[in-house]
This record gives C-alpha cells, sequence and structure tokens, in this order.
C-alpha cells in the first residue's frame, strides 16, 4: 500500500509494520470492552489472581490458625454471626475467608503448572506427529485412545496414592495426563499447515526440518494452542479441587478450595457455610477462565471444535 | 469400502485394549516395588522380600505382565484382600447400579440439553437464548462434587423432599443423576445450539423453505439430522466422563456403585479390585467408542473414505 510505503520512507524501515502492529493491539483490546462476558471473565479472574498474590495482605487472619472457641461461627449476616468473620468460620475455627484467599494460590499454581507441562508435551508431541506421519502419528494417536480410555479421576487417584499426595505429585499427573488435547488439536493443524506452499518452497531450498517446526509450523500452532491452554487451566482446576476433595491434593495445613469442600461435606445439615463457599469459589473462578477463553477463542480462531 | 474401514477401527481397538491391559498392570508398579506397596508401613524387608517371592514379583516384568494378561483375559484378576473374594466379580456385582446411574444421567442431559440448544438457535439472541446459556455456561464450571453437595443441602436438608443417599427407589435416583448429568447437560446444549446454527445458515436449508417444506419438518429432518452427527459423537465421548465423574458422585451419594467400590478400594490399598475395575470401565469406554466409530460410519459417509 502506497501510505505505508510513505510512512517507511519518512519514519524509517519497519515503522509501518510496527504500526500496523499497534493498531492490531487496539482492535483487539476494543472487542475485549465490547464484550460484556469477556469483561467479566476477566474481572472475576482479576481478582483472584489478586487474592492469590496478596494473599497475607488481603486476609484478616492466619488461614491455619485454630479457634475452638470460635468453631462453626455463621457468616456475618447471619444472627449469630459476627463481622469479625465476614464468611464465618469451620469446624477448628479457622476464618474461612481467610482460608478461601489463600487457598486461591494452590489451585492458581497447579493449574498453571499443569498447563505448562501438559501444553509443553502436548504441542511437542502433536507438532511430530503431524510433521512426520505414517507410523510416528499412528503410535501417538492408539496411545492417545488408550489414555483417553481410562477415566481421568480414576487414573489420577490410583497414580497419586501410590506416589504419595504432594504439590508436586498432582503437578506431574495433571501434567502428564492432560497432553492428549493439545495433541491432538496441533495435529490436524499441522497436518493441513503441512501442505501448504510454503512449507514446500523451504524444502526446497533446502531448510533443515529443525527450522521448519520451530520458525515455520509453530507460530501457525499457537493460535489453537492459546485457546486450549486458556480452557484447559479451567479444567486443571477442577481437577486439583477434586482430588483435594478426596484427600489426594495437597495436604492440610494448607488451604485448598476441594479440602475445604471435603471438610465441609460433613456439617452441611448445621453449618451450610462451610461447604458453600470455596465451592462458589472454585465455580466462580473457572466461569471467568471459560468466558476469558471463549473470547480468546472467537478471537483466535472460531472454527475451532473445543 | 466401508468393510475395510470397520476392519482397520477394530484392529485399532484391540491395539488399544492391549495398552488398557498395560497400563493396568502398570499402576501397580509405579513405584517399583508392589510387595511394598501392599504390605502395611511397618513391615520388615524380610517380610517384603518373602511376599515379594511368594506373589512372584520378583520374576522379570515381561514374565509377570504375561500372568496378569492371562488372568484377565480370563476374568481373573486375583482376590480382593478385603473382601476374599474374586475381583471382578466384585466389580461386576456393583457395575449394574453404575450404569444404571450414567444412563440416567446421559438421558436426562439429553432430554434437556437438546431441546435447549434447539430452542436456543431458533430463537437467537433473544432472551430465552442468552439464559439458556449462561445456565449451560454455569453447568460447566462448577465441581460435580459441590453440585452434588449444594443439591443435598437444598433437597435433602432443608427441604427434606429427596433422600440424599443410598439407592432405592426413584427417588434415590433423581438426585445423583442430575448431579452426574449436569455438566454433559450444559456441554450438549451449547453444541446443539452451534451445530444448528451451523447448519440451519447452510443453503439447503433455505432450498427446504422456498420449497416449501414446513418448518418443523425442515428443523426436525433435515437440520438436526445433520447436527446430531457431532452431537452422537460427544455423547460417545461423555459416556466416558460419565464413567469417570460417576466416581465422584458416588462417593457423595453413598451410591453402590463401581466408582465408589474402585475408590474405596484405592484407599485400603485393595489394588486387585483396583485394577480389576479400571480395566473394566476402560473396556467399557473402549468399545462404547468403536459402536459410536460405527454409528458415524453409517452417519456421515465422508468417513469411509478416509
Amino acid at each position: 500500500m502506497e501510505v505505508l510505503e510513505a510512512v517507511d520512507k519518512a519514519y524509517g524501515d519497519g515503522h509501518a509494520a510496527s504500526l500496523e502492529r499497534k493498531a492490531e493491539f487496539i482492535k483487539i483490546v476494543r472487542s475485549l470492552f465490547k464484550s460484556k462476558a469477556a469483561l467479566a471473565g476477566l474481572f472475576i479472574l482479576s481478582a483472584v489472581i489478586f487474592s492469590a498474590l496478596l494473599a497475607p495482605y488481603l486476609a484478616p487472619y492466619d488461614p491455619t490458625v485454630q479457634d475452638i472457641n470460635n468453631r462453626l461461627k455463621p457468616p456475618a449476616w447471619d444472627p449469630k454471626g459476627s463481622w469479625a468473620h465476614l464468611l464465618g468460620t469451620d469446624h477448628l475455627g479457622r476464618d474461612i475467608l481467610s482460608r478461601l484467599i489463600y487457598g486461591s494460590r494452590i489451585s492458581l499454581i497447579v493449574g498453571l503448572s499443569a498447563v505448562l507441562v501438559s501444553g509443553t508435551l502436548g504441542i511437542l508431541i502433536g507438532l511430530l506427529a503431524g510433521y512426520y506421519g505414517k507410523w510416528l502419528d499412528d503410535i501417538f494417536m492408539r496411545v492417545v485412545d488408550i489414555q483417553l480410555a481410562f477415566p481421568f479421576i480414576l487414573l489420577a487417584i490410583a497414580v497419586v496414592a501410590v506416589l504419595g499426595p504432594s504439590l508436586r505429585n498432582i503437578i506431574i499427573v495433571l501434567g502428564v495426563t492432560g497432553w492428549v488435547v493439545y495433541a491432538r488439536v496441533i495435529r490436524a493443524e499441522v497436518l493441513s499447515a503441512r501442505e501448504a506452499e510454503f512449507i514446500q518452497a523451504i524444502h526446497a531450498l533446502g531448510g533443515g526440518t529443525l527450522r521448519i517446526l520451530f520458525r515455520h509450523l509453530l507460530p501457525n500452532v499457537v493460535s489453537p494452542g492459546i485457546v486450549i491452554a486458556t480452557l484447559e487451566v479451567a479444567r486443571m482446576i477442577i481437577l486439583e479441587s477434586a482430588l483435594s476433595f478426596l484427600g489426594l491434593g495437597v495436604q492440610p495445613p494448607t488451604p485448598t478450595w476441594g479440602g475445604m469442600l471435603s471438610d465441609g461435606r460433613q456439617y452441611i445439615y448445621n453449618a451450610w457455610w462451610l461447604a458453600t463457599f470455596p465451592g462458589l469459589a472454585i465455580m466462580l473462578t473457572v466461569l471467568g477462565i471459560n468466558l476469558l477463553g471463549d473470547w480468546i477463542r472467537d478471537l483466535l480462531d472460531p472454527k475451532l471444535e473445543i | 469400502m466401508m468393510r475395510k474401514h470397520l476392519i482397520s477401527r477394530f484392529f485399532q481397538t484391540l491395539v488399544v485394549l492391549l495398552g488398557v491391559s498395560m497400563v493396568t498392570f502398570a499402576i501397580l508398579h509405579l513405584t517399583g516395588d508392589p510387595a511394598a506397596l501392599l504390605l502395611p508401613l511397618d513391615a520388615t524387608a524380610e517380610d517384603i522380600a518373602k511376599l515379594r517371592h511368594e506373589m512372584g514379583f520378583d520374576d522379570p516384568l515381561i514374565v509377570q505382565y504375561g500372568r496378569f494378561l492371562k488372568g484377565a483375559l480370563r476374568g481373573d484378576f486375583g482376590l480382593s484382600f478385603r473382601h476374599n473374594e474374586p475381583a471382578l466379580q466384585l466389580v461386576l456385582d456393583r457395575m449394574p447400579a453404575t450404569l444404571e446411574l450414567t444412563v440416567a444421567a446421559m438421558l436426562i442431559s439429553i432430554s434437556v440439553a437438546v431441546p435447549v440448544g434447539i430452542l436456543s438457535s431458533l430463537k437467537r439472541n433473544s432472551l430465552l437464548d442468552h439464559a439458556g446459556m449462561v445456565f449451560a455456561l454455569l453447568g460447566q464450571s462448577m465441581p460435580v462434587f459441590w453440585l452434588g453437595i449444594m443439591l443435598i443441602l437444598v433437597f435433602g436438608v432443608k427441604l427434606h423432599l429427596l433422600p440424599s443417599f443410598g439407592k432405592g427407589g426413584i427417588e434415590h435416583l433423581i438426585l445423583p443423576a442430575l448431579t452426574l448429568g449436569m455438566f454433559t447437560m450444559a456441554r450438549i446444549a451449547r453444541l446443539t445450539r452451534s451445530g444448528m446454527l451451523e447448519i440451519l445458515g447452510l443453503e439447503y436449508i433455505r432450498t427446504a423453505q422456498a420449497k416449501g417444506v414446513p418448518p418443523r419438518s425442515v428443523i426436525l429432518r433435515h437440520a438436526l439430522k445433520n447436527a446430531a452427527i457431532p452431537i452422537i459423537t460427544i455423547i460417545g465421548l461423555e459416556m466416558g466422563t460419565l464413567l469417570g465423574g460417576a466416581v465422584i458422585t458416588e462417593t457423595i451419594f453413598a451410591w453402590p456403585g463401581v466408582g465408589r467400590l474402585t475408590i474405596q478400594a484405592i484407599y485400603n490399598r485393595d489394588f486387585p479390585v483396583v485394577q480389576a475395575a479400571v480395566f473394566t470401565l476402560a473396556c467399557i469406554f473402549v468399545l462404547i467408542n468403536f459402536v459410536v466409530d460405527v454409528l458415524y460410519t453409517y452417519l456421515d459417509p465422508r468417513v469411509r473414505y478416509e
């Protein structure tokens, strides 16, 4: 375009391109603000991240301090509650609000780490399977089928029961079992991109395989990868809370939302707040991520079937 | 053409089943010493060595795997440590209960989700559409175990309408089935809506309308039949999710199914039962997938030429 060339001439080479990038960025931000759902998601997620990062400053009490005299106090708006404990106390007298705030840390750490591990694994495998094809592809896809055959929860529980529950083991289990979603989609993208002319041109020019893989194919698969990663964070958070609920997550006294739910389950007959709030926290966090993830998907790759 | 495709799928399924058996076998050997797993924590080194020899754990892995596979094919997974009965028998005894729960959950999901999805797609962007999709989004964001506990809280504790645990008449089935089916319901609703929207926009629909085909026939016979393809695929996949989700739901509602049995077995370190249960569930899922594949081949002729 003449305008762009003129810009480059006046301001130096490359200036037009950087202006274009800035325009793209502004377009994206505008579209974010137009979508109320995405904004809501962003707001919720920011609140959760904020809580996790600033937990020691936000939480009114230490989440592990027990106060048996004050046990099972209802939330502040209940006549028997008090504003000292906004959301009430649990069966050991610990402040629920503080535990919720600290619990966000575990959820976010596990969610993000597990996605990092499974995403890296999955994208790598998907790239290799899609590019090399033939029997390598067949093997990988059989492995995918085999892994998908097992109800994830059972596999996770069995493995954690054998290896022992800890933060590290949970991240490993979630990461190692989560790669499948990425691999499938990335492989499909690579299969279609592989036939593109520019790939064949690079090949003809003598470009090496590694170069093709990383410099040319990888950027194309980043979009679906990001969409999947976002939605997977939500799934990982739910799975972590499920494991914690079953007692196989991060062990007490570290507060986890799933663990709080498990504790609260015994007290639903007389202390409904123990179980209700952690679950709400999980649901809102996951909702926020899903809303944001849907917006990202519509932005980057609307045809993606997730 | 179709037969060749089906035969190749059949062999792929066999490979997957073989892989399933390998993973099931491997669970016990993850830490390297199954004998240590099977004994209480204060066992002496001699006890462990003795057990290792008795159970044949000091044979090479491939020999042990062969033994396991032979046993598995005959349905012999050993005796349960807890109950002293054949492990597989314990699993099969509880399978009907789990299947009842899973089928009920699937039925509830489909009967609510499909109409909601269709209506949403027909009245796009109306209040009905938005409400339906918000509900679906929430449904996909809430953890299964929290929903179960909340339902027990509302219908069991506060309203005294429905029982909160155990198996009995249909009133015992409603809450667990609803809990189990919620996520699937949400997912199918969203997929039905997007699938219908996509197809309703296609030209052959407009042709049918121009021809004067009555609207109901257009929707049901032309649009739905094609939207059904991804929906049926999802149903097949969701059966696996349901079988897995049943684990948690059964625990919460004390439903006497395979899931609950497996979790208790894991807590009790009753590994023959764990292996029998995991293997059986995985096989069921693989078979369901195969059936879905066959159905798919009939519904979508394009698949036969892959």
